[in-house]
């Protein structure tokens, strides 16, 4: 195999200032828009902040979740795409950046921090030595660590591929991600738990770290997605890709989106039927008043509209089509974020302010500004995986 | 023997690639009337013959959706017009729990109809044949080899020249294919007796199985655990007891678990009266049953306060208030044989529904009614 002949190397590293400029000033503006909502409404700026990180901590670590998908099951025509995933996921040492501000600003939040409220609620009492402070910051940091852990050894292997070509750090790539698929697992339902399901601490469900999965594979794909077929339309990416590689990011793109209503669909009926009160108490808020339809929304552009827009086999090739649906999606992905963290703070009706605003700049800002910054400095592809070249032939 | 008519030219060959060439230069010869047979899928066929996209997509997704629309009518008019009833607390078009019911009706109708679809449309149901079937190259095509075939009806083509085309495109193998043009009508084929006999053979060997599963093979041992007990059957005897009887009645003088039963006769009220006495004490607890149980069972024609203002005024005898002097003045006893037996065929005997402790709480209550109305002037004040 003779790597030249089929990578331009020219472009390995030739991502265009503008994706950098336009990171860093989402990125300068949203901290801007968040420190300015902090001094607003600290309690609102708070959720908004969890937002964030929600929707930060999704998309990265759903994007390590990709890369490890692909090395445990050896897919081939992922392999000239998979660096952005991988730059994708460099967000995750950032998260704890993110957290720290509102880990020292948990009561604000948090409603179980204020053990007098629940004094006769015995549920609560119950998950007392769970939900307890201590042990929650040590839980945050845990789960980040790990995330990061991952990240650091999967990230480093795949790198140093592309300079010593050395065929077995794709199998110790493969053992580090058969470890970490189920530690993902288990981790990111740690995660739902402390930052979104305690927010309304007497609500229970057991499917919900599998919900906010499915949100993290789509957004991360949706954002990858967007990224490679832009690059590769303009000409910028260093390796050809053809419409059978968009067609299987349409078709994830498409049953994702499939999964992630039925996991929420699930939930939902579930919880309608058996009609108890430690259930039904998350969704009363969600199917009254304005909420309603936001919720309503969230089904629409989260899952109607994405099937019947991605159903055919024309739109999973067409990349200007792809490009909308991956905007669209990641927009979803934040409906669905906002529809489950802001309820609880304003269970009445829906708002929209500042922080909402400084979410949404402030989510694609660091996304955005760390993919052009791992962009800037590492290969494109991985010019040194022995899987390249049979994902460069990939048909469908 | 029938005519042999020209069907087509077959070409084989013997690798993937090839059949891709070979498809390519038929399409850009002009043929237009070929056909390409593979083992398995091979990709970029499709393109590479030029064939317009399938319409089966759309056809599945109308059934599919016809089978959702017809689930969605029925559940609506089975729960809600036909015979509307609360199942679980829930609203009669209870939507959310038929959701699963639509994607199975979805699923179901768009994969079964798709299947009849294909077999009707393009394969031409009821025909059950093809001019290629059964030929050594459809049997090489379903096992190992890749082939084309260029139909005579096709504007192009010329039995020769056809044929040297597709020996210079490389094939193992060139052959015409016949068929007897008789065979393919379809009148015959339905009535043919082999046809009608299959399905007779179908038809009764399934019900047989149907029939020995359901009504013979469920008594076959193993399954038959429960039907095979040592008990005795209806309407045979007992071989235990001598008098033949299965049952035993119960000993003489036995009283049911919390069915006391009644001392006196139903008309004895003065025995009641006299030797009667409520058991329970006027707790709150006592108090709120026997409001419970009053307004639930007295105050339809008793009234709320026991003045005798029936709600059932003029359907029913309106009972005397209970407020006379001699009311409040009876004993216990007489309200609980009252209670408990009826009175004078009018009041009904509500020993099958108030158990007797709430009737001895019922009597409280009436006692707290009564003397709510006789309150002595030294204590209203």
């Amino acid at each position: 195999m003779n790597v030249s002949e089929i990578i331009d190397t020219q472009k390995l590293k030739n991502i265009p200032s503008s994706y950098s400029t336009f990171g860093w000033t989402l990125l300068i503006l949203g901290v801007l828009l968040t420190v300015i909502s902090f001094a607003v409404n600290p309690r609102h700026a708070s959720f908004g902040l969890i937002m964030t990180l929600t929707f930060v901590a999704t998309v990265g670590i759903g994007a390590l979740f990709w890369v490890g998908i692909e090395y445990l099951s050896s897919a081939v025509w992922s392999t000239p795409m998979r660096r952005p995933f991988e730059f994708i996921s460099g967000v995750i040492p950032l998260l704890i950046i993110i957290a720290v501000p509102l880990l020292f600003n948990m009561k604000t939040v948090f409603e179980w921090t204020h053990r007098t409220l629940y004094k006769d609620d015995p549920a609560l009492l119950l998950k007392a030595p769970y939900l307890n402070i201590p042990f929650f910051i040590v839980r945050t940091i845990l789960v980040f660590l790990v995330w990061w852990l991952f990240y650091y050894l999967i990230i480093r292997n795949s790198r140093k591929q592309d300079t010593t070509r050395d065929q077995n750090l794709t199998t110790k790539n493969i053992r580090l991600s058969a470890g970490f698929i189920p530690v993902f697992g288990i981790t990111i339902t740690v995660f739902s738990i402390d930052w979104l399901m305690s927010l309304t601490p007497d609500w229970y469900s057991t499917i919900f770290g599998v919900y906010l999965f499915t949100g993290a594979a789509i957004a991360s794909l949706a954002f990858a997605t967007l990224l490679i077929v832009k690059l590769n339309e303009k000409n910028l990416f260093p390796v050809k890709l053809t419409s059978d590689h968009y067609y299987n990011l349409g078709t994830f793109l498409f049953a994702f989106s499939n999964f992630w209503a039925y996991i929420g669909f699930s939930q939902f009926m579930l919880q309608w039927y058996g009609n108890l009160r430690d259930e039904t108490i998350w969704y009363i808020p969600r199917i009254h008043g304005s909420w309603a339809v936001v919720s309503i929304i969230l089904v629409l552009v989260q899952f109607l509209v994405p099937f019947f827009f991605l159903i055919t086999k024309p739109a999973k090739m067409d990349p200007r089509r792809l490009v909308f649906i991956s905007i669209w999606l990641l927009a979803a992905h934040a409906v669905d974020i906002y529809w489950m963290v802001m309820p609880v703070y304003s269970p009445d009706r829906a708002v929209f302010a500042l922080s909402e605003v400084a979410f949404l700049v402030l989510s694609v800002g660091i996304l955005l500004s760390v993919f052009a910054y791992k962009a800037k400095r590492n290969n494109m592809v991985p010019i040194g995986d022995p899987k390249l070249q049979r994902g460069l032939e990939f048909h469908i | 023997m029938s005519e042999r008519t020209l069907y087509g030219i077959t070409a084989l060959f013997d690798a993937p690639g090839k059949i891709l060439d070979a498809s390519k230069a038929a399409t850009s010869e002009g043929y237009k009337n070929f056909d390409s047979y593979t083992p398995y899928p091979i990709h970029g066929l499709d393109n590479v013959m030029k064939l317009k996209r399938s319409y089966i997509g759309i056809v599945t997704l109308i059934l599919g959706m016809t089978g959702v629309i017809s689930l969605v009518t029925f559940t609506w008019w089975a729960n809600s017009v036909d015979f509307p009833m609360v199942t679980g607390g829930k609203p009669y078009f209870a939507w959310p729990s038929y959701v699963p019911l639509m994607f199975e009706m979805g699923v179901l109708f768009g994969a079964v109809s798709t299947v009849i679809a294909l077999l009707a449309i393009w394969l031409g149901l009821p025909r059950n044949s093809h001019p290629l079937h059964d030929t050594e190259f459809m049997k090489k095509v379903s096992d190992d080899g890749f082939g084309i075939c260029i139909e005579a009806k096709d504007p192009k083509f010329d039995q020769k020249q056809t044929e040297s085309f597709l020996r210079s495109l490389g094939a193992v193998n060139v052959e015409p294919a016949y068929y007897e043009a008789q065979s393919f009508t379809l009148r015959q084929l339905v009535l043919d007796p082999k046809f009608i006999i299959a399905i007779i053979v179908v038809a009764v060997v399934s019900s047989a199985t149907v029939y020995w599963g359901l009504n013979k093979m469920l008594l076959i041992r193993p399954w038959s655990s429960l039907n095979d007990q040592e008990k005795v059957l209806p309407e045979t005897r007992s071989e235990f007891y001598p008098d033949g009887f299965a049952m035993r009645p119960p000993v003489e003088g036995t009283v049911a678990r919390s069915q006391m039963p009644y001392e006196f006769t139903a008309n004895d009220l003065a025995s009641a009266g006299k030797y009667l006495a409520n058991p329970l004490l006027p707790t709150p607890q006592v108090m709120r049953v026997g409001q419970r149980e009053y307004n639930t069972y007295c105050s339809p024609c008793h009234g709320y306060f026991a003045d005798g203002d029936s709600r059932l005024q003029g359907q029913f005898p309106s009972p005397p208030s209970l407020h006379t002097d001699s009311l409040r003045l009876a004993p216990d006893g007489l309200y609980y044989s009252v209670i408990t037996n009826g009175f004078q065929g009018i009041m009904p005997s509500y020993a099958r529904q108030i158990p007797r402790d709430e009737r001895w709480a019922i009597i409280w209550y009436i006692r707290a009614l009564q003397k709510s109305e006789h309150v002595e002037a030294s204590v209203a004040k």
